[in-house]
């Protein structure tokens, strides 16, 4: 059975779902074991047992969440040489692309990123061309490193009463340069743009700011629903990154995705084809949003946003 | 301050990409200076105006990555290294890293400045395999860089908000789009970028081996994805409001 390692992103002593839906999908490829690193990473490893991890390595080191990349490469070339592993499979978190980055040039190991799928341990599919295609890519060598998207793949419990393996830190003074001297969270309220049924999203047709005022009042209006934006809008400063869709950005799968004076760029679609129902409000009647949307509507998002967030208010009395 | 920036040249984002035997086809089709890295020339040249030194873009392609090139070094860029090779077809992103770094490694650096990510292939993890194979350490996602004593103050961007990370030189950073506004090159910029220097170096220039430069990875086959079919598009008449809400009426997420 081929073995595969799947790196377990931890924050405040959470484990990224998607490293769940990572291992869920390769235990029924072969044997999987885990690894977390960081403060949380005990905790972590109870979650990861759960979902069917043979093993589990651990470390609650701070080295890990304190300096960038370097320790983990260190701790995960460590694990390749001494255990073997086939395939080590991360999310596409920010860490886990800084981690598997260094770990495919320190061990030589070829790597496939954007995965949606894998058929096997050596074959990963990816999106290209807007999602319109996808391609099957080969891996050869071992191992070999994949990134898989978030919600490519469903997360099932199994139970299982996997050993838990401390894993040494003992990165040496070169490799701890680069720190990690301050973090800031934004505030957020409502559902997480992740898991939320409805999202309401905004592009550059909104004109300015100010109007992503009226998306809120939308969401607040529809009760379980959560705003996002294109990267345009983000890179102009209107809104924080945590609202981003897209490719870099978030993946969303919500019931209704609601988009108002968003053209349907690929960067932007391939972060939410997967919703349920899309409905996009654009003046240009030649966007290519209009090329996805179940209800597409010509005309200008300020002028249909009142009007639409009295008719939810009226419809939920 | 010696910047070395990464610069990739890429079909026109704007034309529908074509493949051929399961790669993209780069020959023949209108290309472009990736726009992702437009922003690493802006911030070197940023870093070379506070700082002095000298900014050298460094790239792998084919010969038509030239125009990419050109781009960089009519923003002002001082010289530029072009790495082409028939064998580099199909490369990897561990291929390519480790061709930049064969290339940068000739020249002594304080700082090598990426993209996050490039807008044709978007692996994202490039410029880390190139980090870890120059032995520097990196900052990457970068919203904001400045020096800072003898290092780097680099605000990261994160899914949550942001982190600094204070780092010594020589580092890797990759930024973002949200790190600067590209310049456009100038008239003058143009002119002179046609009298920079610029090195064209093939794969035995760098002393790699065909075995280090063989990508470990092929695509096999191309799928079309299942199509999304338009739906129905109205012209807002004043009752689209109403229509939409029936939509989620129907939906059931009223």
């Amino acid at each position: 059975m081929a073995r595969v390692l799947v790196y377990a992103e931890v924050a405040d002593g959470t484990v990224d779902p998607a490293a769940l839906e990572v291992l869920t999908r390769t235990r029924e490829l072969g044997d999987a074991d885990a690894v977390a690193l960081g403060p949380g990473a005990t905790g972590a490893a109870d979650v990861l047992r759960r979902y069917g991890a043979a093993r589990v390595f651990a470390s609650e080191d701070a080295v890990f969440s304190d300096c960038v990349a370097q320790p983990a490469v260190l701790a995960l070339e460590g694990l390749v040489r001494e255990h073997g592993f086939d395939v080590v499979a991360f999310t596409t978190g920010y860490d886990s692309r800084d981690i598997a980055g260094r770990l495919s040039g320190r061990l030589g190991a070829t790597l496939m990123s954007n995965v949606v799928a894998l058929p096997s341990l050596d074959v990963a599919r990816a999106a290209v061309f807007g999602g319109s295609r996808f391609v099957d890519v080969k891996l050869e060598g071992a191992p070999r490193i994949v990134l898989v998207r978030p919600k490519s793949f469903e997360a099932r419990e199994c139970g299982g009463r996997a050993e838990v393996v401390t894993v040494a830190a003992d990165a040496p003074g070169d490799l701890v340069t680069a720190r990690r001297v301050e973090r800031h969270e934004e505030a957020a309220s409502g559902p997480k743009l992740e898991d939320a049924p409805v999202v309401v999203s905004g592009g550059r047709g909104l004109g300015e700011a100010a109007n992503f005022e009226l998306l809120e009042q939308l969401a607040d209006a529809l009760g379980d629903a959560a705003v996002g934006a294109t990267r345009a809008v983000v890179d102009a400063g209107w809104v924080p990154y945590s609202k981003q869709i897209g490719q870099t950005g978030t993946t969303i799968k919500p019931t209704v995705y609601l988009a108002f004076g968003i053209s349907g760029a690929t960067q932007h679609v391939v972060g939410m084809k997967g919703a349920k129902r899309i409905v996009a409000v654009n003046r240009d009647e030649d966007a290519p949003i209009f090329g996805l949307a179940d209800l597409g509507v010509v005309g200008d998002a300020l002028e249909i946003l009142p009007r639409l967030i009295e008719e939810v208010r009226a419809r939920k009395g | 301050m010696n910047i070395v920036v990464c610069v990739k040249h890429i079909p026109d984002p704007n034309l529908p990409g074509e493949m051929r035997d399961g790669r993209l086809v780069r020959e023949g089709v209108q290309g472009t200076l990736d726009p992702g890295d437009e922003f690493g020339v802006e911030a070197a040249l940023q870093l070379e105006e506070a700082h002095g030194g000298e900014v050298t873009l460094v790239s792998m392609g084919p010969p038509a990555a030239l125009e990419a090139v050109r781009k960089g070094l009519s923003m002002g860029a001082d010289r530029a290294v072009i790495v082409s090779d028939d064998a580099l077809a199909g490369a990897d992103a561990l291929v390519t890293a480790r061709v930049l770094a064969a290339a940068i490694r000739r020249a002594p650096f304080d700082l090598v400045i990426a993209g996050v990510e490039s807008t044709d292939g978007y692996t994202g993890t490039m410029p880390s395999t190139l980090a870890e194979l120059l032995g520097v350490p990196q900052a990457t996602f970068a919203r904001r860089l400045e020096v800072e004593g003898a290092g780097l103050r680099v605000e990261r961007q994160t899914a949550e908000g942001y982190q600094v990370i204070a780092c010594p030189l020589p580092a890797l950073v990759t930024v973002t789009a949200g790190v600067n506004e590209p310049r456009y090159p100038s008239f003058k910029g143009i002119m002179a970028a046609k009298k920079k220097p610029l090195e064209s170096l093939t794969l035995s220039d760098l002393g790699l081996s065909p075995d280090e430069t063989a990508a470990r990875q092929r695509v096999v086959e191309v799928v079309d994805a299942e199509e999304r079919k338009a739906g129905e598009v109205i012209r807002d008449d004043g009752s689209a409001a109403a229509r939409i809400a029936d939509f989620l009426v129907e939906a059931k997420v009223i």
